[in-house]
């Protein structure tokens, strides 16, 4: 399974590498099914010495199905198809997919993640020790907000305890729940509605000679507020992502309508990993995507990357933009208020959690954190499962 | 790739100019016969290529403007029931039995036809372009997936209709709403960016074949770096067009001459009111200097 040329060879072999691309790209959240497989497999065939980029193109325009699914297309092309004296691990297409997803994982992903990983270990241990303390006792000398992202890779499977889980994700839910009803003012037909819809009802009966035989009725729609949260995970706010990734999976739940981000020094998007059911899977899926978690923070940075990229299709005006970060940055505090200014104009709401208000004497006196005062609606402490229940009768009321 | 680039030099003998992965994609949609979704910011001519492509192929371009509420009477068929009303109102004297009559008023004759039923009963197969499908409610994007997989049309009153021809459907999205995977797995994907500096300067010369070489330069490499400053709106190839000819119409020779024109003619690049406070003379000066 070795592929020392560029151009894709022909024969039988191609069907089983095509295969063993195509799961590639479903462990990497390509929705693709049998037929897109055999229509690539037939141009390769139909094609068989057409030059790698054009493959490259024709397989992007048939398989990828949105803007983050183009621009990583190239990427995991080439991670796939082209050597670059890095070994890939072989892959057996023939095996069930149940079995194969998890153990392929690690493999298939070796090329993309950096290959240096001897802090693994060490990472961890740190973890733990922050993790089993108090959380203000064990964050004393760890809030140096640092400027290069951490290569290691952060392993959240060390961080599931069952209980906390249990807890964390139903206050979430339950935020989520009290935020979530709005009712619309205008109105829309509807099958059930208590209203006769006038208009509607003589437009409809027209076949009827005007005889209002069928009658169309109207009620106002629930308009569920959409939840946007962009969650904090570098260095300075190592002790508390573990139990703010449960919070974001809380709200990330099937009936509320949500969308969620991490950041440190680049901004990444996390819905469908966290709306994952099986856990292990996600967890499994998130530690890979978390290259440079733990690392440093540029909110300013991370910001622009979200109102450029996401804010125009995720954020309407029934917004919640909640951003879960202390404030410790290592950008320009001028630039963060121009992005917080920018997404301000875009959503309903912002609303700041802060987990270092809870503590006794904190004032957002950082740099980042005073520039960013002015433009959100709401400032909150959530530092314990406690103080983030008692934010809920004030979000129910924004 | 020799097809790829044949279609790529047929588009441009109908004065547009495409870059090569948009020519293969279109190449694809039609090898295939998979309907194209193409995604991308506005005015970046997604709209124009359906209507090139028309060109192209020698057929009808049938649009469909995608909007919140467009429903099934509004996209694919709705009987004409003034017509029908009248024509009992008319047979009355006639006395007609009910069943002639109303085979007389379910008929064809009876039926307004919506882009998608037009669409499907062409003879020769049409450029169907369903425009901003991400403005349509999910409802009717549902709808849409069973014609766009069978081309066919059920009317209870007349019974199914298949396509006679089936068309090539492009369909363009602004992303302001996620599309279903269902949607997304039927066709063909794109993503159309902003054109690069030479595309767009060809796109500006093939357009307006009048102009200076020099100065459309000048106007495309403006554009260029106006378009990377931090703008609510940004301007698109049309917009380019636009300005390229208001500069021509207040006879100015070059970007960076007088300044004050320069500014005023800016209406035509920038769409809201904070982007043209936030182009300042001084940045304009600053961008025609790198653009001179």
């Amino acid at each position: 399974m070795e592929h020392q040329s560029t151009e894709i060879e022909s024969g039988h072999k191609i069907t089983r590498q095509i295969a063993g691309f195509v799961d590639h790209l479903r462990l990497n959240d390509y929705r693709i099914g049998p037929k897109e497989t055999r229509d690539i497999a037939g141009l390769l065939v139909a094609s068989p010495l057409a030059p790698l980029k054009q493959a490259r193109t024709q397989m992007k325009i048939l398989l990828s199905g949105g803007r983050d699914q183009w621009m990583r297309f190239d990427e995991l092309f080439d991670a796939y198809w082209v050597p670059r004296g890095r070994e890939r691990q072989s892959v057996k297409p023939h095996s069930s997919h149940k079995d194969s997803s998890l153990a392929l994982n690690q493999g298939i992903w070796k090329n993309h993640l950096a290959s240096d990983q001897p802090t693994d270990n060490k990472t961890e241990t740190e973890l733990d020790d922050g993790v089993d303390g108090d959380q203000s006792e064990g964050a004393d000398s760890k809030l140096i907000a640092t400027e290069h992202p951490s290569k290691s890779k952060t392993d959240f499977r060390k961080y599931l305890d069952p209980q906390e889980i249990a807890h964390a994700e139903q206050l979430a839910y339950q935020l989520a729940k009290a935020m979530r009803n709005r009712l619309s003012r205008r109105f829309r037909r509807d099958l059930h509605g208590s209203r006769l819809d006038f208009r509607k009802t003589i437009r409809a009966n027209q076949c009827h000679g005007g005889d209002p035989i069928t009658l169309v009725k109207k009620s106002r729609p629930d308009r569920p507020v959409r939840i946007v949260i962009l969650l904090d995970v570098s260095g300075s706010m190592k002790l508390y992502s573990r139990f703010f990734m449960q919070f974001v999976k809380g709200l990330v739940c099937q009936w509320i309508d949500t969308d969620a981000y991490v950041f440190h020094t680049k901004l990444l998007r996390v819905t469908d990993v966290v709306r994952e059911k099986n856990a292990v899977k996600a967890m499994t899926k998130l530690s890979l995507l978390s290259e440079g978690f733990g690392g440093g923070t540029k909110l300013g940075e991370s910001l622009d990357q979200f109102n450029t990229i996401y804010a125009k299709r995720t954020l309407n005006s029934r917004s919640i933009v909640f951003i879960v970060s202390d404030g410790y940055d290592t950008g320009s505090a001028e630039k963060l208020a121009h992005e917080l200014k920018r997404l301000k104009r875009r959503a309903a709401r912002l609303v700041w959690l802060n987990p270092m208000i809870g503590w006794r004497d904190f004032e957002p006196i950082t740099k980042a954190m005073s520039a960013a005062l002015p433009h959100i609606d709401h400032f909150a402490s959530a530092n314990s499962l406690a103080s983030l229940a008692a934010i809920e009768p004030e979000l129910a009321r924004l | 790739m020799e097809q790829a680039y044949d279609i790529g030099k047929r588009l441009r003998d109908v004065n547009y100019v495409p870059d090569e992965t948009l020519a293969m994609a279109l190449q694809l949609s039609l090898d295939l016969k998979r309907p194209l979704l193409l995604e991308g910011e506005a005015g970046v001519g997604k709209t124009e290529i359906a209507r090139a492509l028309a060109a192209v192929l020698g057929t009808n371009l049938i649009r469909l403007q995608c909007y919140e509420g467009l429903d099934a009477n509004h996209a694919i068929y709705e009987w004409n029931y003034q017509r029908q009303l009248l024509a009992i109102k008319a047979s009355e004297h006639e006395r007609k039995p009910a069943d002639i009559l109303e085979e007389q008023i379910f008929s064809e004759t009876y039926l307004l036809k919506r882009p998608l039923l037009e669409a499907i009963s062409q003879t020769t197969p049409p450029v169907l372009l369903i425009d901003e499908i991400d403005r349509s409610d999910e409802e009717f994007e549902a709808y849409l997936l069973e014609i766009l997989s069978d081309f066919q049309i059920t009317i209870p009153e007349l019974g199914t209709i298949t396509a006679s021809a089936v068309p090539h459907v492009i369909l363009t999205s602004n992303g302001t709403r996620e599309l279903s995977d269902a949607l997304r797995r039927r066709c063909l994907y794109t993503y159309v960016d902003f054109p690069t500096l030479d595309r767009e300067l060809e796109i500006v010369l093939t357009r307006l074949p009048d102009l200076e070489a020099d100065l459309a330069a000048q106007i495309v490499r403006f554009v260029q770096a106006l378009r990377k400053e931090d703008l609510e709106k940004i301007p698109g190839i049309a917009e380019t067009l636009d300005w390229a000819a208001a500069l021509t119409g207040l006879k100015l020779g070059c970007v960076d001459g007088d300044l004050d024109s320069i500014k005023a003619s800016l209406i035509c690049l920038l769409k809201t009111e904070s982007d043209q406070k936030s182009i300042t003379t001084e940045v304009v000066s600053r961008l025609a200097g790198q653009a001179a």
